[in-house]
């Protein structure tokens, strides 16, 4: 059953991949691509791996979609021009095709517990984690403490995509927070005649933030942790921005915390590296945070995961933000 | 099983180059970025294929499955932020194109380029 129901995924995430790049409508385009993202994150699941389908689910289909509409209704929302050396580029495509599926005839059999893949350091992870970390969710345990260096840098890079939007989008007209618009007609912002979507988001909004919560602090015992809780409460808070407006939800979550959130995300996962330097250990070392080096690790995970969801949030809804404001100019 | 986990390799590689394919062949700046999102995807979905064990769960311990066969968590690890650092390069992707459109008032390619021209 699964399997017929992989063969069936696989064959629709090609199709959706084929009817994104023709059409040239780009709303089309981009409502494709979302459908593109659930599909995927659908494929995720039947893989195991659960974290990353509820990462691609509140990110790929939630948030990538809202952005992407707002550069459309920025620019333009149809491919003016046809494609030139349409032929050309096809030829080259095709041949590449070709040798990368002449290549996967090599690669070590689906599913094979002998392939290269997990001979080195993931059984490891899976040996040491009960042990040294005693979390039951070995990816977190991996992201957050053996791997922490790495998810460090990845928090410095959304913070600093989040830093390179606010340049480029909120140049020559000032601060996105300051400006309101006149006093115009409320029922033209966000859906508020629209009753449906109103009561539905209304109810929602909520919910989801809730859920986003016990993501983020379940992660250590299921699927989640500060990236996928980061992503859904800034969906919550998109979701909202699109019933009731963006000033409304700048009210309830003015610009300024945005940027405190997304600095202060950054700042507790470094100080917790440092705090581990000064109490003895290594950078990063979560064992000298607590005398029991467990009880150590379990505080380090709560914290840099913290950390974590507080710069994803910030960062997604200031990008969110700096696109919504533009619409104004 | 050996055909299935074949096709999950096939239609990575189609993904790819569909992905590749709009990013080479397209024009408009968007339509480049939504092929860019189609290529990463493609990268994600071969890394996950990867860590999939036949028989195995995912990689969280619970009463009972200690000594269960577990997926490969570290593919997971990568994919995970990758796909929100995606995000964020998408997004500043896409802070690029607005401007672009501001200061050339278009997000076709050639047209951009003979402006430059000029």
């Amino acid at each position: 059953m699964t399997l017929v129901f992989s063969f069936f995924l696989l064959t629709l995430l090609v199709i959706t991949a084929v009817a994104v790049v023709r059409t040239r409508n780009l709303f089309v385009a981009v409502m494709l691509l979302g459908i593109f993202s659930l599909l995927i994150a659908a494929n995720f699941l039947l893989l195991d791996a659960a974290d990353v389908a509820l990462t691609e689910a509140a990110v790929g289909a939630g948030i990538s979609t809202v952005l992407f509409l707002g550069a459309l209704a920025l620019t333009s929302e149809r491919e003016r021009t046809a494609t030139p050396h349409r032929w050309l580029s096809l030829a080259v495509v095709v041949s590449a095709t070709l040798v990368v599926l002449y290549a996967t005839f090599d690669k070590p059999s689906f599913g094979d517990p002998e392939a290269p893949v997990h001979q080195h350091v993931a059984p490891w992870y899976l040996e040491k984690t009960p042990e040294a970390i005693d979390v039951p969710n070995v990816v977190t345990a991996v992201l957050a403490s053996f791997r922490g260096y790495d998810t460090l840098g990845e928090v410095f890079v959304v913070f600093t995509a989040g830093i390179g939007v606010l340049f480029l989008l909120s140049a020559q007209h000032g601060h996105a927070a300051q400006r309101r618009p006149d006093a115009k007609d409320e029922s033209d912002i966000g859906l508020r005649d629209d009753l449906i979507p109103r009561v539905v988001g209304r109810l929602l909004v909520p919910f989801i933030v809730l859920f986003g919560l016990y993501v983020q602090f379940h992660g250590d015992y299921g699927p989640g942790g500060g990236f996928q809780a980061g992503a859904l409460i800034a969906a919550a808070f998109i979701l909202f921005a699109l019933v009731e407006g963006e000033e409304r939800t700048l009210e309830a979550l003015p610009f300024n915390t945005l940027l405190a959130l997304m600095v202060s995300g950054a700042l507790l996962y470094g100080l917790v590296g440092l705090a581990g330097v000064f109490l003895g250990g290594n950078f990063l070392d979560y064992s000298v945070l607590a005398e029991d080096p467990v009880a150590g690790q379990h505080l380090g995970i709560l914290l840099i995961e913290a950390g974590v969801g507080l710069t994803v949030t910030g960062v997604l809804l200031v990008i969110f933000h700096a696109f919504a404001a533009r619409d104004r100019f | 099983m050996e055909l299935l986990g074949l096709y999950h390799y096939w239609v990575f590689a189609v993904l790819l180059m569909i992905g590749f394919y709009a990013v080479v062949a397209k024009v408009n700046l968007v339509k480049k970025l939504i092929g860019l999102s189609l290529f990463q995807s493609a990268v994600f979905l071969l890394y996950i294929t990867m860590g999939k064990v036949t028989g195995g769960t995912a990689p969280i311990f619970q009463d009972g499955n200690v000594d269960a066969l577990f997926s490969n968590p570290l593919p997971q690890v990568l994919i995970l932020t990758a796909i929100v650092v995606g995000i964020s390069t998408t997004a500043l992707g896409l802070g690029i194109v607005v401007r672009i459109k501001e200061e050339y008032g278009s997000i076709e390619e050639h047209e951009i380029q003979e402006r430059d021209r000029r």
